[in-house]
């Protein structure tokens, strides 16, 4: 391709831009003879240009757009529909261009005789209409739209210049300016400044296109005239417009770059910066260098250069909102509500990257205002708001950021309907929606996939939304935030950087590697010392910090990016020594802890290697002015990583999660794993899931039949099926759903109907049951739901389950009691204990096995809850410990509260060992153990 | 691209059936990269590690100014770590972009005809048989080709970002 018809291409896009926006602001307003001009201008350039590089297609339908628009300013009514055909002809220009532009400068291929058709045919019936307003001594829109088809029509036959003379109000304010059009036109001028301004009213369009149309066959004659008069301007304007660009003298001032050129130049800039940053890193360490002083200049000189070229890579906002009033226009005639949209700032400016980068979200909210945030017209008036809704665009400098606003006076977010939303999309649970707050729901709206319009409209309503917006704003660095009033409006504030190449960041670090937190999100720094009016304190576990009122989360860096070195996480952050950079992202406020804080450096941002991409901990990396890399926090990512780590509503929740802990503590009630199924009968089963070795599906066809009993080969081996119910049987096509429990090489599958979820929940056995196979009910996800009994079902598979290890081991047989209040642990690990080939007695307190140890039982182990009440198992074990009777009886702690502390003072009671309550393996391995060593001294 | 990223280039099959290979040691074992993917060997020095990538991603660091994400070929063919002495890194380009394969030692060029590479043996490790290219039967030793497009290919876990 040329660069002359590259330039052309690049020329007419832009044109093109402003003729869109002109024509709509034209439409509101078309007695504005300064916008028709202007449009009229840059149609023509386009034209000619199209004519003079041999481009017949584009001239085409350009000259019938400008025929048309040459009616415009001949005084004909500018209707909607006449608007909307030049708009199209635009778009397809624009579509031809494009093509242009891939098919390296040939023109397509392509029949453009309908729309210029089309367009003839405006311009007939405008023609017609002027002739007829003229006639109808009416203003020609009202004329149009009020006057019976044959008035027009008989007022075509009868045009006369004289007789228009009075009647002419159609027209708008003439031209003042305008000079040397020919006589016949200088007539029509002259006519139409005595006549007074018509009021400038859309008509409508169905109806005048209806009119129109009857007299089109009449006014043929008498429309030759107009188009020679066109024709006549245009030659006019022809000899005009170049001395009109001379005289604009802009045009001389300023040069086309190739963007290219400025992406090399801003690389080079920034390789600069980088040097220079490592040459006075260099200086820093010679205290009295002679390159001191020539360095500083440098410097300088750099810094003014990076301003500078930055400068030329910034361009007003209103670049990116060039296309809006289009949009607007068209979306305000799709949902039929009037839609006024208001723009703010439009000089501001900004960088050409994160310009592209925004112009996309920005289309994208806009419509998603026009369709869900304004209202119908008529509830509008409903709601006694003005009939037409308004959206405005605002954009603004504060700090390094540029602010960007999507407003609407709408009815503003449905707080319950995307609560609802939330629920039926599983995204929280009903009860965390109810806790939060209105501004945590609005949230929501930024979820992927989600969408609250009831329906799906072709403007939105998709669900595809407003996550690709946040996402494509938070890439650039940005944040996009929501304010919404019910009844009032919404409004979206997206916050972006200025530029994206360099960046001011704070370099710190954790754990002996250095980050680069961008400065933008950071919000202070807090020194943590001991004395000093800041601490860290603790709930539970979680560290906070107070600062002004206001408990903020913390957590240590080294923790979030999983490189802590040290063995207990927890202890990452010492209390009473440590920085803390208080972070802002959205409306999410956090502390990081950092290990220290060097400087401030401005970086230029590289982009990580593809294969680091996925990482979001991280934005980008860079080469610092020591020569090596160091990665650039995303404090995006840092905020979500934080969000999964601690509350932000740690504030609020403080009290009732102190309450909460404590309770937990006091009850030993802690949550657990359970799997819920359905097997036999339609209401939910639940089988604790540590129990559980596998979930598998077999195919039907593998399940055979041997000696009576249903069994597939799993791994190697026979594994017999069990059924909840007997006299159930698998299904008979497809695939059939199991658990799998296995011990010790031996696996049995109960054949299940539907596995439904794996839950954590508390599990309390409300209600017990007499039922073989059922322990009893409990509440589950609030539905009742039975609790299987594994004892029950492992014999059903082999009758030697609880036998077969005795016999091994029969002469070695232990004796050992299990003492725990609850009885669902009792039902459940008795079988498991028997399975190990021990004999187990079980009672359900300290003082029941006190009883029978003073009753002379002997047991060789004792197996011992922690968490019960009146004598907790601590107390237990010191009692057993003092007695010399039982001094030697080896005794295992057996709690669901496993924590460090915990097994310390398990040590301190005189537990030998400390297990989970749900580690099976490690209760049998532990009680292996003390045998073990048991027998070891015995012999 | 070179064309000897591909199996069997057309033009390279008709100008000469030799490739020219760089051997790298790693493990003990030998290993060949076609030379014209090699851009630089070099000493990886204060490799900055990057938390949560994977545990072959040895880290970044700058060479000549230039990013490299480092990949830990003993970690990537599930190797000990080596005891002791000075890795070495062999620069390569894949998408444009720059990364270093830390290995034991670089050895020679060898150049060898592309005809005698013989398909992987079946039973080998499937870590390693994901990497390799084929195996040339020298004098003594076994190398196996190392192919660059799978090794990092099959390192980015996720689509490539669309941005």
């Amino acid at each position: 391709m040329d660069d002359l018809l590259r330039e052309f291409i690049t020329e007419t896009n832009e044109s093109l831009d402003v003729v869109d926006v002109e024509l709509v602001k034209f439409e509101q307003e078309p007695n504005n003879a300064t916008i028709l001009d202007n449009i009229f201008r840059l149609v023509h350039t386009i034209k000619g240009t199209c004519g003079f590089l041999g481009l017949p297609r584009l001239e085409g339908i350009a000259h019938a757009a400008e025929t048309l628009m040459g009616k415009f300013r001949d005084g004909a009514p500018v209707t909607q529909e006449a608007v909307s055909l030049i708009l199209i002809s635009i778009d397809q220009i624009k579509e031809i261009l494009n093509e242009l532009e891939s098919a390296e400068g040939e023109e397509p291929e392509g029949d453009d005789s309908e729309l210029i058709g089309k367009l003839e045919n405006m311009s007939a019936k405008a023609d017609a209409a002027m002739a007829g307003g003229g006639e109808e001594e009416a203003p020609a829109a009202e004329a149009v739209e009020d006057a019976p088809a044959e008035e027009p029509a008989a007022a075509a036959a009868e045009v006369e210049p004289d007789i228009n003379v009075p009647d002419q109000a159609l027209e708008r304010p003439l031209r003042p300016g305008e000079v040397s059009l020919d006589e016949l036109e200088r007539a029509f001028q002259e006519t139409e400044i005595e006549v007074e301004v018509a009021e400038p009213e859309l008509i409508d369009v169905d109806e005048a296109h209806d009119e129109v149309e009857d007299i089109e066959p009449e006014p043929a004659p008498a429309a030759a005239a107009p188009k020679a008069e066109a024709k006549a301007k245009t030659e006019v304007k022809d000899a005009k417009d170049p001395e009109k660009k001379k005289g604009g003298g802009v045009s001389n001032q300023s040069i086309r770059v190739a963007v290219d050129t400025l992406e090399h130049l801003m690389t080079m800039v920034s390789e600069l910066v980088l040097t220079r940053n490592q040459l006075l890193e260099i200086v820093r360490r010679h205290e009295d260098s002679e390159f001191k002083v020539p360095l500083q200049r440098l410097s300088n000189v750099t810094a003014e250069l990076q301003e500078g070229v930055m400068a030329t890579r910034m361009q007003p906002i209103g670049n990116a909102w060039q296309k809006l009033p289009r949009i607007v226009r068209d979306l305000s005639q799709e949902l039929e509500k009037p839609i006024d949209l208001e723009m703010i700032g439009a000089d501001t400016e900004l960088d050409r990257q994160v310009l592209e980068m925004i112009k996309d979200p920005l289309t994208h909210m806009v419509r998603n205002s026009a369709d869900h945030g304004l209202e119908r017209p008529e509830d509008r008036r409903a709601a006694g708001k003005p009939e037409k809704g308004t959206i405005t665009l605002a954009a603004y400098h504060e700090g390094g950021h540029i602010i960007i606003e999507v407003r609407d006076d709408g009815k503003g977010i449905d707080v319950d309907r995307v609560k609802a939303k939330v629920v039926e999309r599983g995204l929280a649970s009903e009860a965390e929606v109810d806790k939060m707050t209105d501004a945590q729901i609005h949230k929501f709206i930024f979820a992927a996939g989600f969408s609250t319009a009831a329906k799906v409209t072709s403007v939105s309503g998709r669900g595809v939304g407003m996550d690709v917006v946040r996402n494509n704003i938070e890439l650039i660095g940005g944040t996009v935030d929501l304010r919404s009033t019910a009844g009032k409006g919404s409004s979206f504030i997206i916050k972006i950087p200025l530029t994206l190449a360099i960046v001011s960041t704070l370099i710190v670090e954790a754990s002996g590697d250095r980050f680069a937190i961008p400065q933008l999100s950071v919000v202070e720094l807090v020194r943590v010392q001991t004395n000093s009016e800041h601490r860290i304190e603790r709930i539970k576990d979680t560290p906070v910090l107070r600062l002004r009122n206001k408990l903020l989360p913390l957590v240590h860096l080294s923790q979030l990016l999983d490189i802590y070195e040290g063995e207990d996480v927890e202890k990452a952050i010492d209390s009473d020594n440590g920085f803390i950079v208080v972070m802002q992202v959205g409306s999410q406020t956090f502390g990081v802890v950092v290990d220290g804080v060097f400087h401030t450096e401005e970086i230029v941002v590289k982009p990580m290697s593809t294969m680091l991409r996925a990482l979001d901990m991280f934005s980008g990396n860079t080469i610092l002015g020591d020569g090596s890399v160091i990665m650039i926090i995303d404090p995006n990512g840092i905020a979500s990583a934080m969000a999964s780590h601690a509350s932000s509503a740690v504030a609020e929740n403080q009290e009732d999660e102190q309450e909460d802990l404590q309770r937990k503590a006091m009850t030993g009630q802690n949550a657990i794993s359970l799997l819920l199924f359905r097997a036999g009968a339609p209401e939910p089963k639940a089988v604790p899931l540590s129990l559980v070795t596998r979930l598998e599906e077999f195919e039907v066809s593998k399940i055979e039949r041997s000696n009576g009993r249903d069994l597939v080969q799993y791994r190697g081996a026979l594994m017999p099926l069990v059924y909840v119910n007997e006299g159930d049987c698998h299904k008979t096509e497809g695939t059939q759903p199991m658990l799998v429990f296995s011990d010790a090489g031996r696996s049995m599958g109960l054949v299940v109907d539907e596995i439904v979820d794996i839950v954590e929940d508390r599990m309390n056995i409300e209600v017990g049951s007499e039922r073989p196979g059922i322990l009893g009910s409990a509440v589950v996800k609030e539905r009742a739901t039975e609790i299987i009994d594994l004892g029950f079902y492992l014999p059903q598979a082999f009758e030697d389950w609880f036998m077969r290890k005795e016999m091994d081991i029969a002469s070695l047989t232990k004796k050992v009691l299990f003492v725990d209040d609850s009885s669902f642990f009792r039902n459940m690990l008795t079988p498991v204990l028997k399975a190990a080939g021990y004999d187990v007695t079980t009672c359900v307190g300290p003082q029941q096995a006190f009883e029978l140890l003073e009753n002379g039982d002997k047991f060789h182990a004792i197996v011992s809850d922690i968490e019960m009440p009146e004598i907790n198992g601590f107390e237990f074990c010191e009692s057993l410990r003092r007695d010399p009777r039982f001094r030697n009886i080896p005794v295992l702690a057996l709690s669901s509260m496993v924590t460090p502390a915990s097994i310390e003072r398990g040590r301190q009671a005189g537990f030998d060992d400390y297990v989970a309550k749900f580690d099976r393996p490690g209760l049998i391995a532990a009680l292996k153990d003390v045998f073990s060593g048991e027998m070891g001294a015995a012999a | 691209m070179s064309v000897l990223e591909h199996k069997l280039p057309d033009d390279q099959e008709t100008a000469s059936d030799m490739i020219q290979y760089v051997t790298v040691v790693i493990g003990g074992q030998l290993f060949g990269l076609p030379i014209s993917q090699v851009h630089d060997v070099f000493v990886p020095e204060s490799v900055t590690r990057v938390p949560k990538s994977a545990p072959e991603v040895q880290g970044v660091l700058n060479l000549r100014g230039r990013i490299v994400t480092a990949i830990n070929m003993r970690r990537r063919l599930h190797l000990p770590p080596l005891k002791d002495g000075q890795m070495m890194a062999v620069g390569i380009e894949y998408k444009q972009e720059s990364y270093g394969l830390v290995i034991d030692t670089v050895g020679e060029v060898l150049t060898l005809p592309s005809a005698s590479a013989e398909p992987n043996p079946s039973n080998l490790d499937r870590r390693w048989a994901e990497i390799s290219g084929g195996v040339h039967r020298l004098e003594g030793q076994l190398m196996v080709i190392l192919d660059v497009d799978r090794l990092l290919g099959s390192m980015f876990t996720e689509p490539m970002a669309a941005a």
